[in-house]
């Protein structure tokens, strides 16, 4: 029986993942539009003012891309921990901590990137001038997968627990805190016409390090929760 | 000695709800977790106690 | 002679060890907890520009300190059980837990009713408060999620690869708060002592320091104690005791 290649491996995975996650299209969806639907509750709260929007878009925007992220996570692992692919990926020959990768690339493709392709538009409902819609976009496109990459740990640690999803929350959440200080704080910089340079290179720095860490812990924990 | 009568001591210069709300909560605080960790002591020790008592391992 | 360090890594010698220690360390908690609030409140002097209100800072920093102190020696413990798979250092990382949760909300509930006369809101949101606050969230998450796992191993094992996450992440995520605290607020708001401390002050914020140490580790003892019974309750030895408590 002839061991798949790595790179074909790592391949097939993001393909498959990606084909499944088209499959159930509404699971795909439902990420966006809740982003979507937060982002515009905003408004609807503190009221229409337009300096005053424009000074919590960053902050809005971020908490959202944040929950809707979050939500996003429990589907990461669960269906092939139910139906048992999980098993043989933990059990196959390539390496748990790319595979994993492999997997959070494809989920972050369908849940993190429509994010960064619609947040400029939900910007504009703020009334944020263009420089900072494209920091904004820039800041979610390398925020969003270390929001992916750490949540993939708190999803390994909670597979099949009950009540994962609240849990997940209380899990994450204060994990995101760092790229969420630093994804806003670019935004707000980039509204006030100050440097984003700094903010821009931490939040690379967190996204080489969740590169790094995040699928190695999370191999860790899908090891915890299988044997 | 700080304080010219015990009155003055627990006006605390007028911070007194500051200054024994922080050290009444932290001693309640303290208290509730003795309490909590003794609970769990006396239930462990009727448990293990009644576990011999009838002999068996506890198991129905 | 050689002292075989692996002895008390076992729940049946250390039980006993631990039953021992927990009265010295309450007396010893309650010595300088007694000495250190008589510094604090018979000898230092009154804050210039605080008043009496800064005695609070007795409490509050020992809290604060404690909590973080705690967390990483329960993420420590996390780490030894799973290097050296000894059942006892995760019980003792969830002895810890608790203990260590309720220092921090002690550390946010004096730091908020110190802010208050000082700042004249009730929430400051500070570096040092707010990761207070993160730290909370991190205790509660380890204790959650070692709560919601049935199988006591895996809920070890997936409880402690959570505290070390987290304990990587509290440098970073205090770095980014402090970070967003100075942006956000300008001159700085902070819960921290001026550099020019009157000795006694010092004096008495470490003897409540140490006070609140030796308070957890007796604590931390007991609760240990009462987990390791939970778990070894089919096992002989746990038997043998029940009857002698009988």
């Amino acid at each position: 029986m002839n061991t798949l290649g790595l790179a074909p491996a790592l391949a097939t995975i993001v393909r498959r993942d990606l084909i499944l996650a088209l499959r159930r299209r509404s699971d795909v969806l439902t990420t966006f539009f809740f982003f979507v639907i937060v982002v515009s509750l905003f408004p609807l709260g503190v009221g229409p003012e337009p300096a005053m929007l424009r000074t919590i878009a960053p902050g809005v925007v971020w908490v959202a891309a944040l929950l809707a992220s979050m939500l996003a996570l429990g589907r990461l692992f669960a269906s092939d921990f139910s139906d048992g692919t999980l098993e043989q990926l933990v059990l196959s020959p390539q390496p748990l901590v790319l595979l994993v990768m492999a997997k959070v690339l494809a989920h972050w493709l369908v849940t993190g990137l429509p994010l960064v392709l619609i947040a400029p538009a939900l910007g504009l409902q703020f009334d944020l001038p263009a420089p900072a819609l494209g920091v904004m976009t820039t800041a979610l496109l390398l925020g969003t997968p270390c929001l992916s990459l750490i949540g993939a740990i708190g999803a390994a640690l909670t597979l099949g627990v009950r009540g994962a999803d609240a849990l997940l929350a209380v899990l994450v959440l204060p994990l995101y805190i760092p790229v969420l200080i630093f994804g806003a704080g670019a935004v707000s910089a980039s509204a006030a016409g100050m440097a984003v340079t700094g903010h821009l290179s931490l939040l690379g720095a967190f996204l080489l390090i969740a590169l790094v860490l995040g699928p190695l812990a999370a191999a860790a924990a899908l090891r915890i929760a299988l044997e | 000695m700080n304080w010219g009568s015990a009155q003055a001591f627990f006006a605390m210069g007028g911070y007194a709800f500051y200054v024994w709300g922080a050290y009444g909560v932290a001693a309640a605080c303290i208290l509730v977790e003795l309490l909590v960790l003794s609970r769990r002591r006396r239930t462990l020790e009727r448990d293990l106690s009644r576990k011999d008592a009838d002999g068996s391992s506890g198991q129905t | 002679m050689a002292i075989n360090v692996w002895k008390y890594a076992s729940p049946q010698t250390f039980y006993p060890l631990a039953g021992r220690l927990v009265p010295w360390f309450f007396a010893l908690a309650a010595v300088l907890g007694v000495v250190g609030l008589y510094i604090g409140f018979f000898v230092a002097p009154t804050d210039f520009q605080q008043g009496e209100s800064y005695r609070i800072i007795f409490v509050h920093v020992p809290a604060a300190w404690m909590s973080m102190f705690l967390y990483i020696v329960m993420a420590g413990w996390c780490a030894v059980g799973m290097v050296f798979n000894t059942r006892l250092s995760f019980m003792m990382a969830l002895a810890i837990a608790p203990t260590g949760a309720m220092f921090t909300f002690v550390a946010l509930w004096t730091g908020s009713l110190w802010g208050k006369p000082t700042w004249g809101t009730w929430w400051v949101w500070d570096a040092r408060l707010t990761s207070e606050l993160i730290l909370l969230f991190l205790y509660i998450g380890f204790m959650s999620l070692h709560a919601a796992i049935d199988d006591v191993r895996r809920a070890d094992r997936a409880a402690g690869l959570l505290a070390l996450v987290g304990a990587i992440n509290v440098p970073i995520i205090y770095f980014s708060v402090k970070w967003w605290n100075t942006l956000h607020q300008g001159a700085s708001v902070s819960l921290s002592r001026s550099p020019s401390m009157a000795s006694t002050m010092l004096t008495a914020m470490l003897l409540m320091s140490l006070a609140a140490w030796m308070y957890a580790i007796a604590v931390s003892f007991l609760r240990v104690r009462a987990i390791i019974l939970e778990r070894e309750s089919g096992s002989d030895w746990v038997r043998g005791l029940g009857s002698a408590a009988a």
